[in-house]
């Protein structure tokens, strides 16, 4: 058995740990650098970057109120939420560090679990039988429909790169990003940048939605989850925190360099992530949160901006 | 003994489901209920088995026509639709056995007695081995259905609906029995199996493939031919809306593949005209479904969404096999297939579950309900087993189908043929619209609070109702969970449908891992569920704290129309909808029209089918005009019509003469 040989087992075992390691640590620290980097827009000092991990400790030691009205499935919505991430996040490559579980179409399987966490979300909201929550639920089911097809285009830019006997597998896909660089840089650009709408909108970020409001009609994800408290949050939090650094993931795969080193695609990795915070934070320091009726015109512009994408580099 | 013996006992069975009814008073509805399930396994029994053992069964006697004997046939093509029609003509037949007694309804022997037709008829059109077997088995089918959705015929909208259900089979059946003519015209045999090596590009050739895609598009209510399919679905009984969204309307698909799988070289036009038939019924029927404010009818859109996406993996198939692309051949066959299975089994569980929700509340208005988690658990839980597949949502069937779709439409992408980009595209607004519906329809009808008297009343079904969802919640995890032992049939299956590609032993990309995927789900969410629950013992319960309101009332929840509304208002120019409100001027400053205190208002959205009011319905008028100035030709008097005999003799003359 050549793969039990310690001289190949050894990286692979590291490259696993290394890539758990930032998908399962690095995402409360992502939003404490946001949390952050708003703080010194504002003029202010902020919380503590760790902040994010105290606050998920704590909840999950609280205790809570259950609303009377729901059922089993307003529990199920924070399970599902942080199991999907999980699992999606099993599926997506750092960079050069390669994701622990690759197989021919696991694109879809990410697309669809993450779709799995947006539906018992959106059912838990609705089993509270609250005006508010109904309200952020369907807005999450309305821009998801609009910010899928984004996504897939970005996918369907990368499929054509690929050689014909070649598995359709997410890492080999965005493996292809150098090559698609190279071959026309315009169209990877629009990829990239409507792929960054998909991480502000599917992370409920402004311009979509402003994370840190409360108690007001216009938000999304935070009214959806109102009703929710102690461990239920605590999981919710966490689970958010994944779905971010999952999605960071697919992004910077368009842009990393793959070293061909644990270390030095680690740190790119890493590094990368917290830039990619910072700049959430800019964008959320320096923006105002879109009205309502102007976030469908602008995922619809995103969904076109990658259709041009796939169309520059399939007559590259 | 063989596979075609095997159908044959479960046409038997299923045809006298209905007679211990009528030999003992009480004994009909658990008769139906195991004549149902006994054909049902048989069906099942017989697909599989045909799949690697295809069998032919003539009739023993002499020909009954000249050089026609009637003959069953099953075989790899036809296995897929006998084992989904066993399943759930089975599950429907315990269903009906509680859910249609004859204490409540009057009529029932009836429904019992076209109930056990329409299940024989449908067998009969799935293992039928010749083309007049199987135009008379399809016409017994159509018309038990015709009688079926009639069954509350005092209601004017089910005798509205069973109207239009009427005309367009029959319709289908008119291009039907040309393209029947034509094939034997082409193949000098009835059948089914002649059709290879007909050249497919000479005028009668492809006339008949227009008929037969205008016949069987009908029945299978691909868009435009679906007009029948909501108000039908809505009006027949639930039991046989499951049976007919789940089966019948893929009597219509079993012809598409029947006739494409004959076809030696099929055209690059054939195989392209379904898909983009495919990509515009499911994009359609979502967006209509969407609007939909009664529960049987936003299934009933959904079933035409899910046609399209059968269509979408079928067409792919057929583009494969006509520019040579293995890939596209077995996972858009694969996934096509499956996807017939797998819509039949997720879309009866709704059915069934509508069905338990009207019985529980007596309305099936999604705004009217709410709450029924509380009331109906299993009910609620195996309506949202069902809501997670239709979705396509891992650990569920729907995901593994639209799966291999998927990977078919990036395979024919990254293999040059362009227009399966549409079609990718049309999958994907598909899955979000679909989530978004069935967000909807689930969340609103069992979660919240209830809407109205009605819904808080409710209570559960009864125990063969409940068996009945079970059982087909169960076929939807283990079909979500088991694609590797599914994969043999699957690709036997796929090569039946594609003859000539060397699919049969390609395996299916990442089978297992798909089962792992879904695997994983289940234990990370169950692992996850246990802590939570260990943890939150003991916790507090209060109302729902609604960022603090004191007096929150069930009035002031979400309602469908509202949930749906940010993406029915992007969809307007597709949805049409009919507004009612009352005159606004009353509350400007007209000063003729003001009131002081404005009087009671109400507003109400009614959807439409576009399809039906504005395109066809002006068509029919129009045609309905033409023949009233047809009128004038025909005055009713004799010397008339003699004149006409004799200017036409005249004619005739003059044109022998010349």
């Amino acid at each position: 058995m050549t793969w039990l040989d310690p001289d190949i087992l050894a990286p692979l075992v590291l490259r696993i740990l290394a890539h758990l390691a930032v998908l399962l640590l690095l995402p409360p620290l992502l939003i404490g650098l946001i949390a952050k980097v708003k703080a010194f827009f504002a003029g202010r000092n902020g919380p503590p970057l760790l902040q994010p991990y105290y606050d998920i400790v704590k909840l999950l030691r609280k205790g809570t109120i259950i609303s009377r009205t729901t059922t089993w499935v307003f529990r199920l919505g924070p399970v599902l939420g942080l199991v999907t991430a999980v699992l999606a996040g099993l599926l997506v490559p750092l960079g050069g560090i390669s994701a622990p579980i690759a197989f021919a179409g696991d694109l879809l399987l990410v697309a669809y679990l993450l779709a799995l966490g947006r539906f018992a979300t959106i059912l838990s909201a609705l089993d509270t039988g609250s005006a508010f929550e109904g309200m952020g639920a369907s807005r999450e089911a309305t821009y998801a429909c609009l910010a899928e097809p984004a996504l897939f285009f970005g996918f369907v830019a990368l499929a054509m790169l690929l050689p014909q006997d070649a598995e359709l597998r997410l890492g080999d896909l965005l493996g292809m990003a150098p090559v698609g660089w190279a071959a026309a840089a315009g169209g990877m650009a629009l990829i990239t940048a409507a792929w960054l709408v998909v991480l502000l909108v599917e992370n409920c970020r402004i311009p979509f939605d402003d994370p840190n409001t409360h108690l007001e009609l216009t938000m999304i994800h935070e009214v959806m989850v109102l009703d929710h408290s102690g461990p239920l949050l605590g999981i919710i939090l966490y689970g958010a925190a994944v779905k971010f650094t999952v999605i960071g993931m697919l992004l910077l795969g368009l842009l990393l360099p793959r070293t061909g080193h644990l270390a030095l695609d680690l740190a790119w990795g890493v590094g990368s992530l917290l830039g990619l915070a910072v700049l959430v934070g800019v964008i959320e320091s320096s923006m105002a949160r879109l009205r309502l009726l102007r976030v469908p015109t602008l995922l619809v512009s995103a969904a076109l901006l990658a259709g041009f994408g796939v169309i520059l580099l399939a007559v590259r | 003994m063989d596979a075609a013996t095997c159908i044959a006992i479960a046409i038997a069975c299923a045809a006298l489901s209905s007679v211990p009814g009528g030999l003992r008073r009480g004994a009909g509805a658990v008769g139906s209920a195991i004549g149902l399930g006994v054909a049902g396994g048989a069906a099942v029994v017989a697909g599989c088995w045909g799949l690697w053992a295809p069998a032919t069964l003539g009739a023993p006697s002499a020909a009954l026509l000249d050089g026609w004997h009637g003959s069953l046939a099953v075989d790899g093509v036809s296995a897929v639709f006998l084992v989904a029609c066993g399943i759930v003509a089975a599950a429907a037949g315990l269903f009906g056995a509680g859910y249609w007694r004859d204490t409540d309804q009057p009529a029932a022997p009836w429904t019992r007695l076209f109930l056990g037709l329409l299940v024989a008829g449908m067998l009969a059109v799935f293992s039928a081995g010749d083309v007049l077997t199987f135009l008379i088995a399809w016409e017994v089918m159509a018309l038990a259905g015709f009688a079926l959705v009639a069954t509350q015929h005092r209601r004017s909208e089910a005798r509205a609906a069973a109207w239009l259900y009427l005309i367009c089979t029959r319709v289908a059946t008119l291009a039907l029995i040309p393209a029947a003519v034509l094939f034997v015209h082409l193949t000098g045999s009835l059948a089914w199996s002649s059709l290879s090596g007909v050249s497919i590009g000479n005028p009668a050739a492809m006339a008949m493939l227009i008929l037969f895609l205008i016949g069987f598009g009908i029945k299978a209510g691909i868009v435009p031919g679906h007009i029948w399919l909501p108000p039908a679905h809505a009006a027949a009984p639930s039991h046989v809306s499951a049976l007919m969204s789940g089966v019948l309307i893929k009597t219509g698909i079993y012809g598409i593949c029947r006739v494409s799988a004959g076809l030696d070289a099929p055209p690059v036009w054939w195989g392209g005209t379904l898909l983009t038939l495919g990509a515009v019924s499911s994009v359609l029927g979502v967006t209509w479904a969407l609007g939909s404010h009664d529960l049987k009818r936003l299934l009933a859109y959904h079933s035409i969404e899910n046609i399209g996406i059968i269509l979408l993996g079928l067409g792919l198939a057929l583009v494969g096999r006509s520019i040579g692309n293995e890939a596209m051949v077995i996972l858009g066959c694969a996934g096509g297939l499956l996807h017939v299975l797998n819509h039949a089994l997720f879309k009866s569980l709704l059915f069934l579950g509508a069905g338990a929700v009207d019985h529980a509340c007596g309305t099936r208005q999604l705004d009217r309900l709410g709450g029924l988690a509380r009331r109906m658990p299993v009910t609620a839980a195996c309506f949202l087993v069902g809501a997670a597949a239709i979705c396509a949502l891992p650990p569920f069937n729907g995901f593994v189908s639209e799966f291999l779709v998927y990977q078919g439409l990036f395979a024919a992408v990254r293999g040059g043929w362009g227009w399966a980009l549409g079609g990718l595209i049309a999958l994907v607004l598909t899955g979000g619209l679909a989530l978004a519906c069935f967000a909807k329809a689930a969340g609103v009808v069992f979660l919240g609070e209830p809407r109205s008297p009605a819904a808080a009343g409710a209570h559960e079904a009864g125990l063969p109702e409940r068996s009945a969802m079970i059982l087909l919640a169960g076929c939807c995890l283990a079909i979500g969970l088991g694609l590797p032992l599914l994969q043999p049939m699957l690709t036997q299956a796929a090569a039946a449908c594609a003859p000539g590609a060397a699919v049969a032993l390609a395996p299916l990309p990442a089978a297992w891992w798909v089962s792992l995927a879904a695997a994983a789900i289940i234990a990370g969410g169950w692992a996850l569920w246990r802590w939570q629950a260990r943890r939150l013992v003991g916790s507090g319960s209060a109302g729902t704290w609604d960022c603090g309101y004191a007096a929150p009332t069930p009035r002031m929840q979400y309602t469908a129309s509202s949930f749906a509304a940010p993406l029915t208002d992007q969809l307007h120019a597709v949805l049409l909808p009919e507004r009612h409100h009352p005159d606004l001027r009353q509350y400007d400053g007209n000063a003729d029209a003001v009131r002081l205190f404005p009087s009671q208002a109400a507003f109400a959205n009614h959807p439409r089918d576009p399809m039906l009011e504005r395109i066809l319905h002006p068509i029919a008028q129009a045609g309905a005009w033409l023949c009233v100035l047809l009128r004038i030709a025909h005055p009713g008097q004799l010397h008339v019509y003699l004149l006409y005999l004799a200017l036409a003799l005249i004619a005739l003359l003059l044109w022998s003469l010349a």
